[in-house]
């Protein structure tokens, strides 16, 4: 994407092939934003205390602000538009059932952080949800529904 | 059909500056009605239910009601309807759409929303603030929905060569039930359009009682599933051919202004392009940008990265030594002289002397960043004598034309596309961060988006005022409060507007202080001069947020020392349900509503104290460490009552078990979205009080991100949250939502902090005050 002559990095994003020959060091999240366009994930802190830029690599949330390209390498990088191809992930659709959002700016990384709990907890406990999401600030305050909808999802929607 | 517009004469005042404006941005047109269009009063039709006014015409630009700007049938029947507001998370994409669809009987699911780009001549005033969009736009929005099916039905009638009379809308389609015979709004579309618009003073309103949509159940937001998918489209988001990243590095203290800076390093840096300086304007600034050095890049990362390594001499100017310790003890100390009398009932002085005992309670509120998730951000393409902004501002005309006045170009030749707002709570009420954009677009030739950092949105924001709140309550032998003092003393919103304004806006006074509404023989409001040291602006609920705390808390603090319930204590201060009247308050400021249509009253305060005490089971027994508060206020001219039960641990760990909020908002819309601003407000109640601050040293804010400004997480949210509208008739004016639910929460939560303790809360944030 960026012709420097430097190293050449491949990821794949949403299954697929992307490469980048820029600054190894630059944050997954502007690679993501900026460079390739995919704007569903959000800049909220750019420090990995808000959680808004959460993706899910290699089946685990990570904050995607934090997370240089070069440590990316080789790995799959799964974004919001990547969850599920019709938006119909039980978790998005939970989202919906339990009319989670205000602004909507937290969401996507809400979302790929239930995601990614449910990944590894299919049936958390409210005080689990409780931890696992606590990485994730919504400022408009939709906690008590993100809780709900977290266990609707893992319920069955 | 534009409803004829006449300039209204501009109010009084005294003194320094005028305050009369209702729009927050209006303070910035000179302080008064001057150019703008203005809405003859009454907006609303007498007729059909609309039988009261509200402040819409006195906005600027008024209120528009014209069907052929607000919606348009295509032949396959989608109606798309624009919303001219700003959407920031209350809802209000959905619910004026809403309002529309209800009216011309079209059916929610083949309902399309458009926003409107900021041009009030065409749409009327568009400032997304105050609480007042369903307020002001529920009887036009109405209006317009039914004039568009009068529009119908009259081409229907036509079409069948029958009376209009004897024709329907009903559920997208126009019917002639006589003869069976029926029309899709998308068959009729065409022929509607030629109609004349009817006279909309006498355009039929629907009876509410055969309302689909509007007070009933849950309506979806538009915008969710987009919202789920990663689609939705914010400030952020927008994307131009050849566009650059840009990030500032702005003055660390106000009024500060840039000597020198070396680029070098950060032309090293990878992707950065281009350094260069940004104009700046002197303090107050108003909303123009604070000035600084750019960092132009390819893509964000490496803007900030460029502007980590840029080095930078700063003149810091007369705020250099501003300092938040200093700055409170000065805020106290003026809080304990006599200061500018706002309020006069009765002689407080001789009532206080001769009072039994006398209370005495001194708060300390500090400043609040807003803190939206979506930090400021914008995107501006500035070429050939025309600007193009894309961005998330809850002032799309207000910032058409501040783009214009900054780039000296006619208004005409600006277009602000309305994204949505990754929050907003007032900031993004101040368009600087798109007057950047346009001013780096315009010497660079190309789009710029400019991005804020959550840094930059802590330390540059707009932010809350910080205040001290002294209230002195005077007790006869019986207990019966007979004197009350409120001195209030914060720098002022309009010291961002005019230099050297130390006494608060008519609008600030009217948040709290001089409104309050206790039935006692003395009282006095007094509202002592301070300086301000840094940008002050509108947070949520404004002024209230302080005066809600100091009132709320002083009648658990009156109720503690007499020995009576917090519940009765507060029943018996408001006294008997009355319209109050405040003969004394010169230029009162009712949320820009005329007070007939929105009197202050206690009835109404009453009953969602009672309605709250019986829904949130007021007096219930609560485990040992659990206590119980109460507070309620009347902000945005709806009425609020929160109960909060929390518990403290021996180590002094709160938790909020349960909060039970009534909300009395005259008619209403969508109680789905009434719902989440309530349980929102006691999320963001909850972190203003127990972690938000913002100070300084050195001029500078100490605070950088959400590491040194928390907020709550979802870990310490209120376990659960209630919500109780209190049912309204559809006659009752529609009043504030959005902001209300902030008020009370904090002062509810020191009454049950107090219950649970013992320990009396007078300075937030709590932080670790209850470890001790």
């Amino acid at each position: 994407m960026q012709s420097e002559g430097a190293i050449m990095i491949k990821v794949k994003i949403n299954g697929e092939e992307r490469s980048w020959d820029g600054d190894p060091d630059l944050s997954l999240l502007w690679l993501l934003r900026d460079e390739i366009g995919l704007t569903g994930t959000k800049f909220g802190c750019g420090v990995a205390v808000c959680g808004s830029c959460t993706v899910i690599v290699d089946q685990r949330a990570v904050r995607s602000c934090v997370t240089s390209v070069a440590d990316v390498a080789g790995r799959d990088v799964t974004t919001i538009e990547g969850l599920h191809p019709s938006g119909d992930h039980p978790v998005q659709k939970a989202w919906r059932q339990a009319n989670v959002p205000q602004c909507g700016h937290c969401q996507a990384g809400q979302i790929m952080q239930a995601a990614a709990l449910l990944i590894e907890n299919p049936k958390p406990s409210h005080d689990q949800i409780r931890e696992a999401m606590s990485g994730n600030i919504c400022r408009c305050g939709c906690y008590q529904r993100i809780e709900n909808a977290v266990h609707l999802a893992s319920t069955g929607v | 059909m534009t409803i004829i517009v006449r300039p209204e004469s501009r109010r009084g005042s005294e003194g320094r500056v005028t305050v009369e404006k209702i729009s927050r941005r209006a303070i910035l047109k000179g302080l008064g009605i001057t150019g703008g269009l203005v809405l003859a009063a009454p907006v609303m039709s007498r007729q059909a239910l609309a039988a009261y006014q509200t402040g819409a015409g006195k906005m600027p630009h008024g209120t528009v009601v014209d069907p052929k700007v607000f919606v348009a049938i295509a032949s396959d029947g989608i109606v798309t309807i624009v919303t001219h507001r700003s959407e920031m998370g209350t809802g209000v994409r959905t619910s004026l759409p809403l309002i529309v669809a209800e009216e011309m009987e079209a059916d929610w699911s083949r309902v399309k929303v458009k926003q409107a780009p900021g041009d009030e001549v065409k749409y009327g005033n568009q400032d997304t603030d105050g609480s007042r969009s369903t307020r002001h736009y529920l009887i036009p929005m109405r209006q317009i929905g039914a004039s568009a099916r009068s529009m119908l039905e009259s081409a229907a009638a036509k079409r069948w060569g029958v009376p209009v009379g004897e024709v329907k809308a009903v559920n997208h389609e126009v019917v002639h039930s006589a003869s069976g015979r029926k029309l899709g709004f998308g068959d009729l579309a065409a022929d509607a359009a030629k109609e004349a618009v009817p006279d909309v003073e006498t355009v039929k309103l629907k009876d509410p009682k055969t309302f689909r949509y509007l007070g009933k159940g849950q309506v979806s937001i538009v915008d969710l599933r987009d919202i789920t998918m990663g689609k939705a489209h914010y400030g952020s988001d927008t994307r131009l051919p050849g566009m650059k990243y840009a990030v500032i590095a702005r003055p660390p203290v106000t009024g500060g202004k840039l000597v020198s800076f070396d680029a070098s390093e950060a032309l090293k840096v990878s992707g950065v392009e281009k350094v260069m300086e940004v104009k700046g304007w002197p303090w107050p600034s108003k909303f123009q940008p604070l000035g600084g050095v750019a960092v132009v890049a390819r893509n964000t990362g490496a803007a900030i990265k460029g502007r980590d390594a840029l080095k930078i001499v700063w003149d810091d100017g007369d705020n250099a030594k501003h300092d938040s310790v200093a700055y409170r003890a000065e805020l106290e100390e003026a809080a304990r002289k006599p200061g500018l009398v706002v309020r006069q009932e009765g002689d407080v002085e001789a009532a206080l002397k001769s009072a039994d005992k006398v209370i005495t309670g001194e708060y300390y509120l500090p400043h609040l960043a807003h803190a939206s998730m979506e930090p400021p951000v914008a995107v501006a393409d500035v070429k050939d004598g025309k600007a193009e902004i894309w961005a998330p501002v809850q002032s799309p005309g207000g910032t058409r034309e501040d783009v214009a006045k900054t780039l000296g170009i006619p208004e005409g030749n600006v277009t602000v596309n309305v994204t949505l707002l990754g929050g907003g709570f007032g900031r993004k009420s101040k368009c600087d961060f798109a007057l950047e954009a346009a001013l780096l677009s315009k010497e660079l030739g190309v789009p710029v988006k400019v991005q804020w950092t959550r840094e930059d949105d802590l330390r540059h924001d707009y932010l809350h005022t910080v205040s001290v709140e002294r209230i002195e309550a005077g007790l006869d032998k019986a207990g019966k409060v007979i004197a009350w003092r409120h001195r209030s003393v914060a720098p002022t919103i309009l010291s961002t507007f005019a230099a050297k304004s130390t006494h608060a806006a008519a609008f600030e006074l009217g948040m709290g202080l001089v409104d309050m509404p206790f039935e006692i023989a003395n009282i006095q409001c007094e509202n002592p001069e301070v300086a301000a040291h840094t940008r002050i602006g509108w947070f949520r609920s404004v002024s209230n947020i302080p005066r809600a705390f100091a009132v709320q808390s002083m009648v658990g603090e009156i109720a503690q020392a007499t020995g009576r319930d917090q519940k009765d204590m507060l029943l018996e201060l408001i006294g008997s349900p009355r319209i109050v009247k405040l003969d004394s308050v010169k230029d009162l400021w009712n949320y820009g509503e005329p007070y007939d249509s929105y009197p202050i009253d206690t009835g109404r305060l009453r009953r969602v104290v009672e309605y709250v005490a019986e829904h949130g089971k007021w007096g219930r027994p609560v485990p040992k460490g659990h206590g119980l508060g109460i507070a309620a206020h009347r902000s945005f001219v709806s009425y609020i009552a929160t109960i909060i039960e929390v518990s403290v641990s021996d180590k002094g760990k709160l938790t909020v078990h349960q909060v039970d909020t009534a909300i009395d908002c005259g008619t209403f819309v969508n109680p789905e979205r009434i719902q989440s601003q309530i349980e929102g407000a006691a999320v963001m109640g909850l972190s203003l009080a127990k972690h938000g601050e913002i100070t300084f040293k050195d001029g500078r804010v100490q605070q950088g991100n959400f590491d040194t400004f928390p907020v709550v997480r979802i870990d310490e949210a209120p376990l659960v949250t209630n919500v109780h509208i209190v049912p309204a008739d559809a006659d009752t004016p529609p009043s504030g939502a959005g902001e209300p639910g902030l008020p009370p929460f904090a002062p509810a939560l020191a009454n049950a902090i107090f219950a649970a303790t013992g320990k009396r809360i007078r300075a937030l944030p709590i932080g670790r005050q209850l470890e001790a």
